[in-house]
């Protein structure tokens, strides 16, 4: 008997964490109560992109989406909806702009305005079946690939469709595969880089975990076109997760036949492993990646020789990323056409994006090159939370820059945003209100590069160390005249002189904030001022005599003592030995306690 | 699982090492790699000793030092640092009594800091040994914590 309800659960990580899994426990035990078990099917599914919304489940047929669902709210849906086919409004979405409740997932912004193609099975199908897989499609673009296509046909389908990496880069995909390719070897390899690194990036993430199989049949196309017959995947080793989903997958693709020998009785053979990082953020950069699958240190080389001639044992290995090979079944069984004609003249077909920062709709989005940066954050994004704005948003992690407001009707591609000084990059987008600090920001992504650093070249060891050491003197109200000219000095030097993409990229978050928010960086360095009221040194707290009552408060929870005053007495805060923790300007019930900043 | 068995596991190939090195380090209770397993897993692959320490010092996951029953990760990158995890980090520190880096007296936890853990949905977040605990607030971390020392997790 086919159920008459579908239950989408999403687990994708954010929503596990969210407690889904209890939600999914009492699911099961109601539904099991009210004697349903035969008329409702509960499946877990990757994530479904909302990640602020979570736990999320999805209601099939009518598409009626439920957000923050906890576990003692699963009665309700089981009585009300699932019994008497009344939704349960309270756990609705409610648009912003109409205070309307929306019912059915596809009409409310956040999903109308994506374009699914990558995600397209994620948090529609549960993960650990292949059968759900294959009944959307799954595998199909593989047979076709390998019994009616030869390979020169499949690599202009890439060609046609105008496929670009989408680990930052932005190369030509047929390019990569004609290279290696045409490379001499007698072994080739493809690898998968999933060690997705940045900061405020994780779409690969969710694909791996909603639909695994997607990268594995796009891997098996690729080697067929290249003449490999074993793929690595490098999986991050903080995606626990990711890796067990893998390796089912891959399991069960040689079980079914479509991984191994002689795949679809086409004489083609294909192996696939999974290999794992342990927490270096330089091993996405793809020669150390190679040198990581290898058991070594992870550490770059100069480019050339190119992976395509020379790389996984120093043989020819095509090494694109998750989201690249996710497109690959989609172009071959749609065609190339149909993909080019999505996205602009330079940059075809869609970009998962990431979410995260000040934003109302954390999660992932899916939306065709081309978009505006304003409709992502504003349309799908949701603007700012509680009456902030957004004053700019960080594209591309460590190795990108920020975009200002002014220039948010850019429409993304990999051509556009460069010349803003950003970059695509993985997909990460950060979005900072005012209370953010430029300056501050800048200094936390150069830390996590110098951190992050293998130390081999001296530009990226020595020369990130010496830009941090002036960023870090300017937030402390130590800046001196010619600060700002020393750090784009630095930096541009460092970009051209550096080993791999980790040190040639790493000064763009400072000289991007510099170019756009050079005023914040004067007025750090200048009249020791932040204007966001972050960096700690440059703040100032004191008690304003007209507005204080004496009550003491504030001395009871100095944790240094330096609030002078006894009952009856105005306070006054002793500035010298003030560590500007802030506890005064919270427990202060009259508002006295005054935050400022600048000169005193 | 004994060493001898881990390594029974594994070709003798010098691409094993950092998946051997990680299983050494999980069957560990102290979460780390000894210089005797180092010299084991050497003289296993063929390689120098030094090779091994090269590569398991480099990567930030494995440990060559003793470290606590549980590994508390506290994610440290912007879309967290912005969602206040300095805050959530002050409040290890005094719920742990230790700084980043050190481990309780009692071998309990290890408190580290981490690069993006991939959940920035749900900032700020720490990761406790495999598991994700997201949205936190200073309420919850108590809660998390309070439960690892009872045993219930």
């Amino acid at each position: 008997m086919a159920q008459r309800l579908n239950v989408l659960v999403c687990s994708g990580a954010s929503c596990l964490s969210s407690g889904s899994i209890d939600v999914k426990d009492a699911l099961i035990e109601e539904i099991e109560n009210n004697g349903l078990e035969e008329e409702i099917k509960i499946i877990e599914t990757g994530c479904m992109g909302p990640c602020e919304l979570g736990p999320v489940i999805l209601v099939y047929p009518d598409e009626i989406l439920y957000k923050k669902v906890k576990k003692e709210d699963v009665k309700d849906i089981v009585e009300q909806h699932f019994l008497k086919g009344r939704p349960v409004e309270r756990l609705l979405y409610k648009s912003t702009e109409t205070e309307k409740l929306i019912k059915k997932h596809e009409e409310i912004d956040y999903f109308k305005k994506q374009k699914k193609i990558v995600l397209r099975n994620c948090g529609m199908i549960d993960p650990e079946s292949i059968e759900e897989y294959i009944a959307l499609d799954g595998y199909e673009a593989l047979g076709k690939a390998l019994t009616e296509m030869n390979k020169e046909k499949v690599l202009k389908e890439i060609e046609t469709s105008g496929l670009r990496g989408r680990g930052g880069a932005g190369f030509p995909t047929h390019l990569k595969w004609k290279f290696t390719k045409d490379a001499d070897g007698d072994k080739k390899y493809v690898v998968c880089n999933a060690d997705e690194g940045d900061p405020g990036a994780f779409m690969d993430r969710s694909v791996i975990e909603g639909d695994p199989h997607t990268v594995i049949e796009g891997m098996a196309i690729a080697a067929y076109v290249i003449g490999a017959d074993m793929g690595y995947i490098y999986v991050r080793a903080e995606y626990p997760l990711a890796i067990e989903r893998l390796r089912k997958a891959i399991k069960d693709a040689k079980e079914y036949g479509f991984l191994g020998e002689n795949i679809f009785e086409s004489g083609f053979n294909f192996d696939l492993e999974v290999r794992i990082g342990a927490g270096a953020f330089v091993c996405g950069e793809e020669t150390a990646l190679i040198h990581s699958i290898e058991g070594k240190r992870g550490t770059p080389r100069p480019r050339p020789p190119y992976p395509s001639v020379e790389g996984l044992w120093g043989k020819p290995t095509n090494l694109n990323n998750v989201e690249t090979y996710a497109n690959v079944r989609h172009i071959i069984l749609k065609g190339g056409n149909w993909f080019s004609k999505i996205g602009t003249e330079s940059s075809k077909g869609t970009k998962v994006f990431a979410l995260s920062g000040d934003i109302t709709n954390t999660g992932l989005a899916e939306v065709p090159m081309g978009t505006t940066i304003k409709e992502l954050i504003y349309d799908i994004g949701g603007g700012a939370p509680e009456g902030k704005t957004i004053k700019a948003v960080q594209l591309g992690g460590p190795s990108g820059g920020c975009i200002t407001h002014e220039y948010f009707d850019t429409p993304i591609d990999y051509e556009s945003l460069t010349e803003l000084g950003a970059m695509m990059g993985s997909g990460g987008v950060i979005a900072m209100s005012e209370d953010t600090c430029m300056v501050n920001t800048a200094k936390f992504f150069l830390d996590f590069n110098t951190f992050e650093s293998c130390g081999k070249c001296t530009p990226c060891r020595v020369g990130l160390k010496q830009m941090y050491v002036i960023l870090d003197r300017i937030t402390k109200g130590e800046g001196e005249t010619g600060d700002i000219d020393r750090l784009v000095e630095l930096g541009e030097n460092i970009k051209k002189t550096a080993l791999c993409g980790l040190g040639q990229t790493a000064p763009n978050p400072v000289l991007s904030t510099i170019r756009y928010f050079r005023n914040e960086y004067r007025q750090h360095i200048e009249e020791k001022k932040c204007q966001a009221m972050v960096c700690t040194d440059l703040l100032t707290y004191y008690i304003e005599p007209d507005k204080c009552k004496a009550c003491t408060l504030c001395a009871q929870n100095c944790p240094v003592d330096v609030i002078e005053g006894e009952r009856g007495v105005v306070h006054e805060i002793q500035q010298e030995g003030c560590i500007k923790c802030g506890n005064c300007y919270d427990v202060c019930p009259f508002d006295a306690v005054v935050k400022t900043t600048g000169e005193f | 699982m004994k060493k001898e068995e881990i390594l029974r596991n594994y070709e003798k190939r010098k691409d094993n090492l950092l998946y051997i090195l990680h299983d050494f380090q999980d069957m560990n209770p102290y979460n780390y790699v000894t210089d005797d397993d180092m010299q084991l897993i050497a003289d296993y692959l063929g390689l120098p000793y030094s090779k091994v320490y090269g590569t398991a010092s480099f990567y930030s996951m494995i440990s060559e030092k003793p470290r606590g029953k549980h590994i508390i990760r506290l994610c440290d990158s912007p879309p967290c640092h912005l969602m206040g995890s300095v805050d959530i980090l002050d409040v290890l520190k005094d719920e742990l009594g230790i700084k980043v880096g050190e481990t309780t007296p009692d071998m309990t936890f290890t408190l580290e800091k981490t690069a993006c853990l991939g959940v920035c949905g749900v900032a700020p977040v720490m990761m406790v040994d495999e598991e994700i605990y997201g949205n936190l607030t200073p309420k919850k971390v108590k809660k998390i914590i309070a439960d690892y020392k009872e045993g219930k997790k």
